[in-house]
């Protein structure tokens, strides 16, 4: 009975999504369609099918890479709501030493982009990290508001100084083709962000879980007091963290201009960034759990646009949807598991049980 | 700058300037006795979303300003009390409620309006005219600015004096305060800890939301996605600079306002460079205020904490 209990509460973001996509089918079924006919139609076409996991696959890189960006200043108490805008940052960084750069090899010109993406997300989450941690600043306000600054950052150089001559709207010129990523799924747009994004999580997972880094991050989270105390640096250990996470939101704009568009495009991150901190809460914090809940959200955005050509349901009910999901996900965290609490909820039970004189009960040899 | 020679120029800047806080000075004083009362609003963003989604509306289905406000209402207010529930109810973190109930409410207006309003989202909604108010209207610049305005922005002039005498110079302003400093002191007196920041929480997001009716029913008249466009966060920006405080709070947003107007009328005059590059103006100006100006600021000492009896 208690382990039944216990994986019950472990599975808690599951149970969640649940009460979400059942909170949508009512959503769906007052606009006047069938939610399981839209449901089949999403997910069939996000999962079931072989162009549409090339699809959801080109959404997992960017959303994997942003949660990922999420949970590790997050181990630490930090809140960096400022991912889309080391995405922006990243992408910019990456397209100038695309673009900027004299010719070279892709071996060689590859790696340089990658890396000055990852360099433009780090300094845009450096900042907050030293504000944070110097002067004590809230980092969500500080972030949401570079957000802003990146977002309008980048249509400004590719309105303006980087723009394609003749273009209906803000771009840049096309990168060279030795730069492009190699694709992972013939025929489809899915590229290797994904192959390193998983592999990243994996790191992340190792080095959260069994160095002294995830211990430090952890026991800030906790109690920087008690962090100091035991040798920890703090404010160099939040700065880092901020700045690490901030390159890998850079690397996931890094991909999505290396990847998928091959051109700096303004505006061309929908919110990612945001999805990354629903992927951190349905992930628990636990960057192994990472590419699964990001695969899964980007099936809901990507199954959505084929839901709608299909039922003819509005794509924008998925975006709900998500917001249902993070709500119920952060309301089923708040439960906490007390052992202690459940152990002596069933001894009562066996103990009323045995008054009642009811010996056949299975529970008996459990606990 | 013609602003500076022309009389009628600066009486036009001014205006846009008032026009352009007004949603945030209503958001920012929202988030003041939010905040006063220990739970961080970032959710303000959202509830001007859904105020402005409720206004529209409202405003639809009864053909009436009136019913806008109303419905606005209800939704920012509705937003609120799932902000509390999550955040003073459930006790999960302030700031991680906050930003679900943003999420929420970008993909919940979306989609309901589409569903509601269809096609006719781009038809003009009825919405609130200016009224003169006489004598004090012919004043020169200021009487236009101040004293031509429509019924929001009136209540606008009443709602900050107000919020501030109510935190400062009544009972429950002081309740609110000190449960936002020390809620164990304010628990011991009787004061009930989480109805008072159930209640502080929702009139927050109903002063945001009338943010939001405040941009569909007197200035826009229609609404589209995603139409809060970051005013929330400017707001949370002013109330720290304000030290969280009404006045403070105000002051600022009438800062962000300036900058707001001053950036449009450089979109105007210089139509070769790239509008992005003014449109980051509030913004920067609202980041670069928080780190050179915000100075020593002492925020709630209970903010973001939640609250357990008994506990430490």
């Amino acid at each position: 009975m208690l382990e039944a209990i216990r994986y019950f509460y472990m599975l808690r973001p599951v149970w969640a999504v649940m009460a979400a996509l059942l909170l949508g089918a009512g959503l769906i079924a007052v606009s006047g369609t069938n939610p399981l006919e839209a449901y089949r139609a999403l997910f069939t076409g996000a999962f079931f099918d072989y162009y549409g996991i090339g699809g959801t696959l080109v959404k997992t890189s960017p959303i994997l890479l942003a949660g990922l960006a999420v949970i590790i200043p997050l181990r630490a108490g930090l809140l960096n709501i400022g991912v889309e805008g080391q995405i922006y940052m990243g992408g910019l960084f990456s397209a100038m030493a695309a673009l900027l750069l004299p010719d070279m090899p892709g071996l060689i010109h590859i790696p340089i982009c990658v890396l000055a993406g990852a360099l433009g997300g780090g300094l845009w989450g450096l900042i907050p990290g030293y504000l944070k941690a110097y002067h004590g600043m809230n980092e969500v306000i500080i972030t949401i508001l570079l957000n802003f600054i990146a977002i309008n950052i980048v249509s400004y150089v590719v309105g303006g100084p980087m723009m394609q001559e003749g273009a209906p709207y803000p771009y840049s010129v096309e990168i060279g083709e030795h730069l492009w990523l190699p694709w992972i799924m013939p025929g489809t747009d899915a590229h290797v962000g994904v192959i390193v994004g998983v592999v990243l999580a994996i790191v992340i997972f190792f080095l959260l879980r069994y160095t002294t880094v995830g211990f430090a991050l952890d026991t800030i989270g906790r109690n920087a007091q008690a962090g100091r105390y035991a040798g920890i640096r703090v404010r160099r250990t939040i700065v880092a963290a901020m700045f690490v996470a901030g390159a890998i939101g850079g690397l996931a704009g890094t991909f999505e201009v290396l990847g998928l568009k091959y051109r700096l495009y303004h505006l061309f991150s929908p919110g990612y960034g945001f999805d990354g901190i629903i992927v951190a809460f349905l992930a628990m914090l636990n960057p192994i759990l990472a590419p699964l809940s990001a695969f899964f959200l980007s099936g809901l955005k990507a199954g959505a646009l084929v839901m709608q050509r299909a039922v003819g349901l509005e794509s924008t009910v998925v975006e709900a949807i998500q917001g249902l999901v993070i709500i119920f996900v952060a309301a089923s965290l708040a439960f906490t598991y007390d052992r202690t609490f459940w152990n002596r909820f069933l001894e009562r039970r066996r103990n009323l049980e045995a008054k009642l004189g009811d010996a056949n009960s299975t529970e008996k040899q459990e606990g | 700058m013609d602003i500076f020679t022309n009389l009628n120029a600066l009486t036009d800047f001014l205006a846009t300037s008032l026009r352009l806080s007004i949603p945030i000075i209503f958001a920012a004083v929202g988030g003041v006795l939010s905040e006063r009362s220990g739970v961080f609003n970032i959710a303000l963003e959202g509830c001007i979303l859904g105020g402005a989604f409720g206004a529209a509306v409202g405003a639809f289905l009864t053909g009436m300003p009136m019913g806008g406000l109303v419905i606005g209402l209800l939704v920012a207010g509705g937003a609120g009390l799932i902000l509390a529930g999550l955040a003073v109810g459930l006790g999960i973190n302030q700031l991680v409620a906050g930003i679900a109930i943003n999420i929420l409410m970008v993909g919940l207006t979306s989609f309901l309006a589409r569903l509601i309003l269809g096609a006719e989202a781009t038809s003009t909604l009825p919405g609130f005219h200016p009224m003169a108010i006489p004598g004090l209207s012919a004043i020169p610049v200021i009487g236009p600015v101040l004293f031509n305005q429509d019924f929001l922005t009136y209540l606008m002039y009443l709602t900050v004096p107000f919020a501030w005498w109510f935190l400062y110079k009544t009972p429950w302003g002081l309740n609110v305060r000190a449960i936002g400093d020390y809620p164990i002191a304010a628990d011991s007196a009787g004061i009930s800890v989480p109805l008072v920041r159930t209640a502080a929480v929702v009139a927050s997001c109903m002063l945001a939301g009338l943010g939001g009716c405040y941009l569909v029913l007197s200035q826009v008249f229609v609404f589209t996605e995603h139409m809060s466009a970051g005013k929330g966060f400017i707001a949370l920006a002013a109330l720290i600079l304000g030290r969280w405080n009404p006045l403070g709070a105000f002051l600022a947003c009438i800062f962000f306002g300036f900058s707001d107007a001053l950036q449009l009328r450089l979109q105007f005059n210089s139509p070769d460079v790239p509008y992005q590059l003014f449109s980051m103006v509030p913004f920067l100006a609202s980041f670069l205020a928080l780190v050179f100006f915000a100075g020593k600021v002492r925020p709630p000492a209970a903010i973001g904490i939640k609250y357990v009896r008994g506990g430490k």
